[in-house]
């Protein structure tokens, strides 16, 4: 063993006498600060243990002097919050949608709420900011709507969803756009000419043969929905053709690919949420929220 | 006669993993039977070539047996380099999602290098620290070779065939989604009868001890292999869909299957990181500081309370979810009075270098293991106060907890294995000294830095987005969406991979260090190592 013996100071505390290669052991007592605390810590958790629901029995376990319970808790917290504002969401069910941004406090409410629930039910798709997702979901912020963009519009599309059977009872959210290519109700030639055609109505660069060409198919197959100069229709969910704005891609190759496949997005009655938890009056919240985002369309 | 059994055997497991591969029904069954078959047939070749080979002299086999913990050494430097770099780059992947590369889907998405991170850290590189330094350990405290001849070998090789099994199945989405346990049922199975093999070589080995007393180290080592054992087996109960494939199904479901898995990813933490690696504290730090334990006592009663409080402590991973609210309350006051005896040993630790304290400025890996016994003792305060269940409110689900795994993870496990390292080497290798004494401080530096980087980064996010969850307004409505916090959290993610990076680089100056130490270190004059108690 190369190491100093250890000094026998008076104070020295002796070692226990054993040695495990070289290593040996001091006999000094357990620190009084740290025993203290740890018997302070064990009477502390028995306290605590009599105090909340502790130990378990045959049937059930021990309540607990102070009757906790965190499912209670969480309930009575719904229940305060549910309480507080039980007025003021009836309120918003009963104002006719129009007139909710005028009145300053249903408005404010709705405009918390909704947002509220927009974080939580539909951000996922159509981003923190409502500015949508390339090539799926549409941005809420500008003013070009698929389905409109009244309050009565958009509280319906919140309603009801988009291409739902189950909650579209009055099929107002239905319209698709058609399989051309796939369904053969056109050739690869015509389709090829409709987008030359839907190209020139949107103001791109495009074969002006192909188009003069596309401006039959398009007549005869797309006015129907897109109307005749291109603006779409909003009771059928046909966007507007002549606008620089495109969910799936203004390029030639997304518009093949638009009109051979056709397009069929879909989105859930109230994001997905249970009536439970997104109700008639979240559901009027959320479209007073969204309206007011910068694209909101005055009603007529 | 046994040489022979044994290639039959060999031989046997071979054929038998060629089977499976061709009946293999899903391709981590397959690449995992191609392989054992290959790993087994290696081992039947080498055993044939060995048949009538000369036994090595039996004085050689009187003194300790070094080559296995030689070996451990050699893997836990490879194993941690990987589990840093893995890490590492799936920070990267936080903070800036396009690393999940789309060509390299789905094998390197974030959701597969998470657990070959975690488990090449854990498992690969602590496990083999644990295996090289117990081995080391009880040997020397015990005065006797390693029980069992080549037993030891076994459980190396056959730990580490565990590691690339576990491995190589998380790359190719193979999975029981238990953290910490996500390897699949046969690889549960094996690594059983590796870990029974384990036990046995250790305890062979304290039976036949030439000391009066076991060493306290050898306390910590033991209940560690002993209750992983159980904790293991427990939360892998599970039944394969097909013996030819690699999905199980779970016995316990619901809030059961939850309890027992927190049960065993907490004791995992217990046991695995933290009484394992008191042992080789015990060992290392006295060694290095060459000055006794501070008090016996206190490692009688902080081992004792350790081990007997650890085990209740799991529900607190389970507050305000199904978990009942009695279990809850339990998990919780269990987790606060560990707080003391986990703090026994980090005062033993310290105080053990009381009259030594001179060294923290000359030598750097005496200053790595006071910072990890430094790390230890704040994490072991910081797990019972998130435990508390106001504190866990606002603490679970963020990046706090990432941040309290990591400053005990990389600051205790990381910074006293680093210290064992560096003191292993140059005694393994017969060098008077390590390489560089100079890079020992650069990796110690860096290191250190590094975890205060990666822990005060994950304090500040985890605080925040907890913060940001619970926020309402006076309606009772939330104020943030989900997407706010992780936009919030970029700027702390970015400094929480640099913090990775300056750790990772320490580590690979360590592996480059330690083998220049191997290979080009001043040699020892030689000494016999005969395996006699000391005095």
């Amino acid at each position: 063993m190369s190491k100093q013996p250890i000094s026998k100071k008076k104070d020295q505390v002796e070692t226990t006498g054993h040695s495990w290669d070289g290593i040996e052991e001091l006999n000094n007592p357990m620190p009084r600060w740290w025993l203290w605390t740890f018997y302070a810590c064990v009477v502390w958790a028995l306290a605590y243990t009599v105090a909340y629901p502790a130990w378990p029995l045959i049937n059930g376990a021990t309540a607990g002097l102070l009757g906790k319970s965190t499912r209670a808790d969480v309930a009575a917290e719904i229940v305060r919050f549910e309480e507080a504002n039980a007025g003021i969401k009836q309120r918003l069910v009963e104002a006719e949608l129009t007139e909710i941004s005028a009145d300053p406090e249903l408005n404010s409410y709705a405009q918390n709420a909704g947002a509220a629930v927009f974080r939580t039910w539909c951000a996922q798709c159509h981003g923190a900011g409502a500015q949508g997702a390339e090539s799926k979901y549409p941005s809420l912020l500008d003013d070009s709507w698929l389905w409109g963009g009244t309050i009565e519009d958009i509280h319906t599309t919140i309603s009801v969803g988009i291409r739902n059977e189950e909650t579209d009872e009055d099929f107002v959210r239905q319209g698709q756009m058609t399989a051309f290519g796939r369904d053969e109700l056109l050739s690869e030639e015509e389709i090829r000419q409709a987008v030359a055609f839907v190209q020139k109505l949107s103001g791109q660069e495009h074969d002006a043969a192909l188009a003069e060409a596309g401006a039959v198919v398009f007549e005869d197959n797309c006015s129907s929905c897109h109307m005749e100069d291109g603006t779409g229709e909003q009771t059928l969910g046909a966007p507007n053709l002549t606008d620089a704005i495109w969910l799936y891609g203004g390029d030639a190759e997304s518009l093949y690919e638009t009109l051979w496949n056709g397009r069929a997005g879909n989105m859930p009655a109230r994001g997905g949420a249970p009536e439970g938890v997104v109700d008639e009056a979240m559901v009027r919240a959320v479209a007073t929220y969204v309206h007011s985002l910068g694209g909101g369309v005055a009603s007529e | 006669m046994w040489d022979y059994a044994k290639i039959a055997a060999l031989g046997l497991l071979t054929l038998c993993a060629a089977i499976a591969a061709n009946y293999a029904r899903d391709a981590a069954y397959l690449v995992h039977a191609i392989i054992i078959m290959l790993a087994a047939g290696a081992a039947f070749v080498w055993s044939i070539r060995q048949i009538d080979e000369e036994k090595p002299a039996p004085e050689v086999a009187t003194g300790y047996l070094d080559g296995v913990v030689r070996y451990g050494v050699i893997a836990t430097t490879f194993w941690g380099v990987v589990g840093f770099l893995a890490g590492t780059y799936i920070a990267f992947q936080l903070a800036f999602p396009v690393l999940n590369f789309e060509w390299a889907q789905p094998y390197m998405n974030f959701g597969r290098l998470r657990p070959l991170h975690t488990s090449a850290v854990i498992f690969a590189f602590g496990g083999n620290a644990l295996l090289a330094t117990s081995f080391y350990v009880v040997q020397r405290t015990s005065a006797a070779r390693l029980w069992g001849g080549n037993l030891a070998w076994f459980v190396f090789w056959g730990y580490n065939l565990f590691i690339v099994l576990a491995a190589t199945g998380y790359l190719l989405g193979a999975t029981q989604s238990k953290e910490y346990a996500e390897p699949e049922w046969y690889v549960d199975l094996w690594l059983t009868i590796v870990w029974v093999a384990y036990l046995m070589v250790f305890l062979g080995t304290i039976l036949k001890r030439q000391e009066k007393h076991i060493y306290v180290a050898n306390w910590f080592f033991l209940s560690f292999i002993v209750t992983v054992a159980m904790l293991h087996i427990v939360n892998n109960l599970s039944l394969p869909v097909s013996v030819f494939g690699a999905k199980s199904v779970q016995v316990f479901s619901g809030v059961q299957d939850a309890m027992t898995q927190w049960w065993y990813g907490h004791n995992a933490v217990g046991f695995f990181l933290t009484a394992g690696f008191l042992g080789m504290m015990y060992y290392f730090v006295p060694k290095q500081a060459e000055r006794p334990v501070f008090s016996y006592k206190l490692s009688i009663i902080h081992f004792w309370a350790l081990i007997f409080l650890y085990i209740w402590a799991g529900p607190h991973h389970l507050h305000y979810t199904a978990l009942p609210d009695w279990a809850s309350t339990l998990g919780m006051v269990f987790s606060i009075m560990l707080w003391m005896p986990s703090w026994g040993g980090m005062i033993n630790g310290l105080m053990t270098l009381s009259g030594a304290w001179d060294k923290l400025r000359t030598d750097p890996i005496i200053r790595m293991m006071v910072v990890s016994v430094g790390f230890y003792g704040m994490s072991t305060f910081e797990g019972p106060m998130m435990s508390i269940k106001a504190v866990n409110s606002l603490s679970h689900y963020t990046d706090w907890t990432i941040g309290h795994v990591h400053s005990g993870a990389l600051g205790w496990n990381g910074m006293i294995t680093f210290g064992a390292l560096y003191f292993l080497v140059p005694k393994l290798w017969k060098r008077e000294r390590l390489y560089s004494m100079a890079a020992v401080n650069w990796h110690f530096w860096l290191a250190t830095i590094g975890i205060v980087l990666y822990a005060a980064s994950m304090w500040v996010t985890g605080i925040m987005e907890g913060l940001m969850w619970r926020e309402v307004d006076a309606n009772g409505f939330l104020v943030n969406s989900f997407a706010d916090t992780v936009a919030a959290k970029f700027p702390m993610y970015v400094v929480r991979g640099l913090g990775g990076v300056m750790y990772l680089t320490g580590a690979i100056i360590m592996a480059a260090n330690l083998y220049l130490t191997a290979t080009r270190g001043e040699p020892k004059a030689e000494t016999a190592a005969a395996a006699a108690p000391a005095e």
